[in-house]
């Protein structure tokens, strides 16, 4: 086959740039906040936390949020798409309201997060990296959460589960349908203050 | 040994001011500020205590090399990031035992001659951060951090950053590009942080532990401290165990104790009817210790003297029925996954060897494929700006060098030889 036809051709997919996009009143309240924290010279420091804002405004990250931010930190689109498309926290799609995350790495998978994995796939119809049809769940695998001693852990939104067996994982999934993130243990200084 | 950072964390309200305040809190702040600050840093540094982050350096000297005599002003930058597999110590204390940190975090302020700190925590850890911002505010409301902190003329600004979901933000100079608003890549060294840092400004950044021994130092005396422990392996540790043990936790204890001691008495060993294959001493990027070297002192110097490296001080067991091979290409698939890209024989090769290792491990291996994975790590290991490289490797290296009889059953059968129970098969 002829080089120039395979090779090439960018595989980047550009950031959606969405509707026009501000902060809400109290997003904007917040982000002013947060850049105090930094040297006035350094305002660039507040992307992070800046994106989290966006993200918690409209659920993903689009072109005209990122340019949104741009202006407020006094820096390019192009740098704030480089940190968004660089953390694994930042979504530049849709999500489901839920998202389980699966953590997969040593400790996890050494007890039963394969498994957990495969019967979250079942019981939704979905594979790792899909959401479903009604826009309820999303599942993503990822690399090891920081709470190996309750493995497997699985986190859904910011809020965890732990120790979730294989077996458990239909009747979480139902629970979540109905209680919402109530229905997830908690991490475990959260446990012992109910 | 009694805990001295985890003693209170079963109680219920250990993590709130006043807890901490009925059980001698920021009394090592208030001996700090009595002091100057650089006798501060002599009493860290005859305290022997050495950073908790995994390499091990001594913390005083780290603040020593910090360049006070930069017109600039000077930072402390808190590593709360904890990412490397089999780590939660930093998790727990922070959840449990948060003004233990931010007493730190002052005193560190103090001594380099800073006035700002970064507390830098992962992005996962939202439950903590809940608990950690709840305590900086209560810390600011009662003046033991802020403006004037407890009358010294001393201020101090304590301030949590979340990061997004990135290991390699765990290393020191990727933390503070990070913390500079852009990906958390690392940079070239030297310049080393302590002269050229946050903002090109000086920096010593230190692990969650690393500063929660701290208040511990100067409340009860640097000797009182370095002779908790082996010579040069001072104070209290925290040891995360995970894997295939009966009670996986975080355990507290002195660094004289041995790798088996932690294993077999504090974590249960392994469960009934397994036996012991073989432990990851110090998270996922450090070789393999066999059972027969459990006698090792679970020390910095300790550990290496076995073959390994204590690391973050997770231990992970593993029992007969890990698959070597399937180990290896799970952390491959961590690697390639957090490779952040910058170094090119990192970034391309995490992803061939974890391609090659999922071929062994799915039976369609070859013999030189071995040789393949030797060449590609000699090639990757040394070669890049950051330690994530030689800790890639890693995993590699030390299940070949044990283990090479299961890599070359699996290319002899064309299947996995030990399809556990625990894993999914497809």
């Amino acid at each position: 086959m002829a080089y120039g036809a395979t090779f090439h051709r960018s595989s980047r997919t550009l950031t959606d740039p969405g509707p026009p996009f501000t902060y809400s009143p109290e997003n904007r309240a917040r982000f002013d906040r947060i850049v105090t924290r930094y040297p006035p010279e350094q305002r660039r420091s507040a992307v992070l936390p800046a994106l989290y804002l966006v993200q918690h405004q409209q659920g993903f990250i689009t072109g005209h949020a990122m340019q949104h931010v741009a202006e407020l930190l006094g820096i390019t689109a192009a740098d704030v798409e480089d940190v968004v498309s660089y953390y694994t926290m930042f979504y530049t799609r849709p999500m489901g309201r839920f998202v389980v995350n699966v953590c997969r790495t040593l400790s996890c998978a050494l007890n039963g997060a394969e498994q957990v994995t495969a019967a979250l796939c079942e019981t939704l119809g979905i594979r790792p990296g899909e959401t479903d049809s009604t826009g309820t769940f999303t599942l993503v695998e990822v690399e090891c959460l920081g709470a190996c001693d309750r493995a497997p852990v699985v986190m859904v939104n910011d809020a965890w589960q732990e120790c979730l067996k294989p077996a458990d994982v239909r009747r979480l999934v139902e629970d979540l349908r109905t209680k919402g993130e109530a229905a997830l243990s908690g991490c475990h200084h959260v446990v012992e203050q109910s | 040994m009694e805990p001295l950072l985890t003693k209170y964390v079963r109680e219920p309200n250990c993590f709130t001011l006043d807890f901490y305040l009925q059980h001698e809190g920021y009394e090592g702040l208030k001996k700090a500020l009595a002091m100057t600050p650089d006798q501060v840093v002599d009493v860290v540094k005859a305290s022997g205590l050495r950073g908790r982050g995994g390499a091990g350096f001594p913390t005083g000297m780290k603040w020593q090399f910090v360049d006070k005599k930069s017109p600039n002003p000077k930072y402390i930058a808190c590593n709360a990031d904890e990412s490397e597999p089999g780590t939660f110590k930093d998790h727990l204390l922070m959840e449990r035992n948060p003004h233990l940190l931010i007493e730190g975090c002052a005193i560190a302020c103090y001594a380099i001659g800073a006035r700002v700190a970064y507390i830098y925590i992962r992005g996962e850890f939202f439950h903590v951060q809940h608990v950690l911002e709840r305590a900086i505010a209560d810390a600011y409301a009662r003046g033991f951090i802020g403006k004037n902190v407890l009358g010294s003329g001393f201020d101090c600004d304590v301030y949590m950053h979340r990061g997004a979901g990135a290991y390699e933000a765990g290393e020191e100079t990727a933390l503070l590009e990070s913390l500079e608003g852009k990906r958390a890549q690392p940079r070239n060294k030297p310049p080393f942080p302590a002269v050229v840092g946050l903002y090109n400004c000086p920096t010593a950044v230190n692990n969650v532990e690393t500063l929660a021994n701290v208040p511990l130092i100067l409340k009860n005396g640097a000797e009182w401290y370095s002779q908790l422990g082996p010579e040069k392996n001072g104070g209290p540790k925290l040891f995360c165990i995970s894997g295939h043990v009966k009670r996986p936790g975080v355990y507290e204890a002195p660094m004289t104790i041995t790798l088996r001691e932690l294993i077999d008495g504090y974590a249960g060993g392994v469960r009934e009817g397994r036996t012991l294959k073989a432990v990851i001493p110090g998270g996922s990027s450090v070789p393999i210790l066999l059972p027969d070297q459990l006698d090792a002192q679970a020390s910095f110097d300790g550990v290496q003297k076995a073959g390994s490296l204590l690391g973050s001080a997770g231990l992970i067991v593993l029992d007969d029925t890990t698959c070597m091979v399937w180990l290896a290409e799970n952390l491959l698939h961590f690697y390639r996954h957090e490779s952040c890209g910058k170094c090119t024989p990192c970034r391309e090769g995490t992803d061939w060897l974890h391609k090659i290792l999922r071929k062994i491990e799915h039976g369609q291996g070859q013999t030189r494929d071995l040789d393949l994975l030797l060449s590609i790590s000699g090639n990757i290991a040394g070669k890049t700006l950051c330690a994530f490289g030689d800790a890639a490797v890693t995993p590699v290296l030390t299940t070949l060098k044990h283990f090479r009889h299961e890599y070359e059953a699996h290319i002899r059968e064309g299947r996995c030889t030990l399809p556990a129970d625990w894993r999914a098969h497809a």
